[in-house]
């Protein structure tokens, strides 16, 4: 018999808006539902969100689980956990979604581990395939080797759990007119939920560029230590317009903030123009930026998996090819005609 | 009391030589044979912060990890720099593990060597970086965790304040030991180990548990007992038209900006 186990997506509120990646991952929910012919329901944790709920309901959410405490209008990590284990406990829905943010990601393997679950990270994309007879969710992750994604599958424990960052799925379109119920799931709290307490939450407003608004991004990688350092990387970006941002190991050699790391596990970003330099082309780094309309790549070694997910290819060494780059920027570039 | 902080390490392969590591198409594992390892970048952060509570109050830093017999190589490391034990767990029957087997295995070998106040980790690893045993390992320790940990302070010596990262900002959490902090690069600068460092590590025993001496459940170890598993490999597919320019470097350099006015996008 087909199990009817619904579909979950936790959404996230952070100071009572709705993170966008909970709506991506709706949209994409909702489709997973359709072909199981079951039911997309939301859970959301937090103080007072009737409006939210409503707003979930609007982009598609068919039943909306409401946990609500003034004590958890701040993310607090075991409460959050332990009350949405129990509620999927109770309900056993077959698949659960959140958003890979920096909370979704702490949230997620505590969950996971205590409904003794499978739980992938960081899903470059999710969709069903037949396993033994049953459908079942396909979480694509990135690979090694060039351009391959590894199908991450959890045959037998349920839910299903996967966590996608922002920027990966499509927003679906809001609807006024859709209907949806909301429960409001009755709330006991305990010590115990809050050794570990959130006391504040400090919202800062990022300086220069954001990196999910650039047009222009120059993502670099390991390379750049043949040049002793990122400061060709920011040159290139300054005559672009545009801004810059590394890889893991860019991040770990000190080149680039964390907050501008690119790949899996850092931002996802679709601008106008990536220009990848000094990077082989891992798929946790590409996966990044795959969606940007034009991908150029600069990279030493010629039979890097990189030029295969770019447009334009340039092979050679980052210390002599970028300098005449920027030069030949500086006199033909944005503004100028060729 | 003096601290009892385990630091849980990862060898990881070098991020330079990340193009040559391959899947095995069959299985989907990594294939790393004869590809440099390092100490996971994140987790000599969260070594350094365990020696900086050390140094600060009294206690003894246990440096763990699970893995192949080389990974031996990283407690050596985190011996060099300056932790009083390293404990490797190594045993076929732990292969092919998921974040959950690999949690509840480190959970195991943890609660069998004493008495545990902090649990430090990297936030992530540089190749897995799903960023999930640290919480994991916390839930079956049956301890809080806080995870993208850029700043620790103690309140006494066994309370503290954690700064953790947000999207655009960050928390402030209070907690009490025992407790589980998964930490950013930011939270330190980890000290290099001099040579006579390294050469006095070299001389250092790393302790070695099989799945008998770290114990638990057989079902809950390694590839059986992960509730993943890994279903084939796909290609991506890309419609990107992969161009190379050839000439000089400086003709190339022409030809890549007259393309990029082309393409419109300057």
């Amino acid at each position: 018999m087909q199990s009817k186990g619904e579909v979950w997506v936790w959404a996230e509120q952070r100071a009572g808006r709705l993170m966008p990646v909970s709506l991506e991952l709706l949209g994409k929910a909702k489709e997973l539902a359709g072909s199981l012919g079951t039911r997309l329901v939301g859970t959301l944790v937090g103080d007072q969100m009737d409006s939210l709920a409503q707003e979930l309901i609007d982009y598609g959410m068919e039943k909306v689980y409401l946990i609500e405490s003034q004590r958890l209008k701040l993310y607090q990590s075991e409460a959050y956990a332990r009350l949405l284990a129990e509620l999927v406990r109770q309900h056993q829905p077959e698949i659960f979604l959140l958003g890979a943010t920096a909370i979704g990601m702490d949230l997620a393997p505590r969950v996971a581990a205590k409904l003794n679950t499978g739980l992938t990270a960081h899903c470059a994309d999710l969709y069903l395939e037949e396993i033994a007879g049953k459908k079942k969710l396909i979480a694509a992750v990135p690979g090694w080797g060039g351009s391959i994604l590894v199908k991450i599958v959890c045959p037998v424990a349920n839910p299903q759990m996967a966590t996608v960052r922002s920027g990966v799925f499509e927003r679906p379109p809001k609807s006024s007119g859709n209907k949806g119920e909301i429960v409001k799931v009755s709330t006991q709290l305990r010590d115990e939920d809050f050794r570990a307490e959130t006391v504040e939450i400090v919202e800062t407003k990022p300086t220069g560029i954001l990196l999910e608004e650039a047009e222009i991004v120059v993502g670099g990688g390991w390379g750049f230590q043949s040049v002793g350092g990122f400061k060709l990387a920011e040159e290139l970006a300054e005559v672009l317009g545009g801004t810059t941002a590394g890889t893991r190991p860019a991040v770990d050699a000190g080149w680039v903030r964390e907050d501008r790391m690119i790949g899996s596990s850092g931002k996802t970003v679709a601008p106008k123009l990536f220009v990848s330099a000094g990077a082989s082309g891992a798929m946790h780094f590409t996966t990044g930026f795959l969606k940007s309309k034009v991908i150029v790549a600069i990279e030493q070694n010629a039979k890097a998996p990189i030029f295969d997910v770019a447009d334009l290819g340039i092979v050679g060494d980052l210390g002599k090819i970028l300098p005449l780059l920027i030069e030949e920027l500086k006199k033909f570039g944005p503004g100028q005609s060729a | 009391m003096p601290l009892e902080i385990f630091v849980c390490v990862k060898q990881t392969p070098h991020p330079e030589h990340f193009s040559k590591i391959s899947l095995d198409p069959a299985t989907g594992s990594i294939q790393r044979a004869g590809i440099p390892s390092v100490m996971n970048p994140l987790d000599k952060n969260a070594v350094e912060e365990a020696l900086r509570i050390r140094e600060k109050f009294s206690g003894k830093v246990t440096a763990i990890s699970m893995g192949p017999p080389q990974a031996k190589e990283v407690l050596e490391e985190a011996y060099a720099m300056g932790v009083d034990e390293g404990v490797l767990l190594c045993d076929s029957t732990f292969a092919g593990a998921d974040t959950l087997a690999t949690a509840y295995t480190l959970a195991q070998a943890i609660q069998k060597l004493g008495r545990f106040d902090l649990i430090l980790c990297g936030n992530e690893s540089i190749d897995g970086a799903t960023g999930q045993v640290g919480p994991q390992l916390a839930e079956f320790l049956g301890i809080p965790h806080i995870t993208y940990v850029t700043r620790l302070e103690f309140q006494g010596e066994r309370e503290a304040l954690a700064t953790r990262e947000i999207e655009y900002g960050y928390l402030k959490v209070k907690f009490r030991l025992p407790a589980a902090v998964t930490v950013l690069k930011s939270i330190n600068q980890y000290r290099l180990p001099t040579v006579m460092d390294i050469m006095q590590a070299a001389g250092k025993e790393v302790k070695t548990w099989n799945c008998e001496e770290t114990g638990g459940e057989k079902t809950c170890l390694g590839l059986e007992g992960s509730p993943t598993r890994v279903a084939g490999l796909v290609a991506l597919q890309t419609k990107r038209k992969r161009e190379i320019l050839k000439g000089s470097e400086e003709e190339i350099a022409r030809m890549a900006v007259k393309r990029l006015h082309e393409y419109g996008v300057i």
